[in-house]
């Protein structure tokens, strides 16, 4: 399945990206998705997890078709 | 109820004025009216910040701001609400934030600009990044014990 995955704040800077298209097997989560992008690398602890712009845990499962986005705590206001 | 992602400057005063002449809903039943203003200052963390860049997730942040209204309006009654909130490069002194609320006593409108402020400053999606003399630095919540991520 396709996941649009997008990155923002200090997440992007790490990874040198805003966002990129995924190729991913069904069944796949969140966090199986951050495996694939950081090259397996465990998801940072602190780290927020947004699909479809609601927020979600790390062992969300995907759809094909969703966005999903990695971003760390939030500092507005 | 207003919810606006704004990328230029704006002047709150002006801004809650045109809202109250143009779009207040049933301002005839308000007896309260409350606002928080936040602004960008020239330190933190005992260093000069000279600006700052408050990055957000389109359409994400705009949904959030919108369901922080309409819980107040179930929890505190409020009869109107109104979140305006900067993006982009900002310097000091510029406007940060605007929450207004306006509801027949009080109580319900101050408990509800509070609770909009805090939980913005929680759950809505925007990022903070500052810049020092020493290069510059994403801001961490102050819950997280004010650590501050360092890049030059």
């Amino acid at each position: 399945m396709k996941i649009h995955v997008r990155y923002f704040a200090n997440i992007r800077d790490l990874l040198g990206k805003d966002s990129e298209r995924v190729n991913i097997g069904v069944g796949a989560t969140a966090e199986g998705v951050w495996n694939l992008i950081a090259n397996g690398s465990k998801i940072p602890k602190d780290i927020l997890i947004a699909v479809n712009h609601e927020y979600v845990d790390a062992k969300h499962v995907l759809k094909d078709g969703d966005e999903l986005a990695f971003f760390p705590p939030v500092t507005g206001g | 109820m207003k919810i606006e992602i704004i990328t230029e400057q704006f002047d709150p005063w002006e801004l809650l004025v045109d809202y109250k002449k143009n779009q207040l809903q049933n301002d005839s039943k308000i007896g309260a009216s409350s606002i928080f203003l936040g602004t960008m200052r020239d330190f933190n963390d005992e260093e000069d910040i000279k600006t700052m860049e408050l990055e957000h997730y389109p359409g994400m942040t705009e949904k959030y701001l919108t369901k922080l209204v309409n819980d107040s309006i179930k929890k505190f009654k409020i009869i109107d609400g109104l979140v305006v909130h900067r993006v982009g490069l900002l310097k000091p002194t510029d406007p940060i934030v605007l929450v207004a609320t306006w509801s027949e006593h009080r109580d319900n409108a101050f408990n509800a600009t509070r609770e909009i402020m805090e939980s913005l400053k929680s759950e809505a999606p925007f990022w903070k990044k500052e810049t020092t003399n020493n290069g510059f630095r994403w801001v961490k919540p102050k819950n997280q014990n004010e650590e501050i991520v360092n890049e030059s």
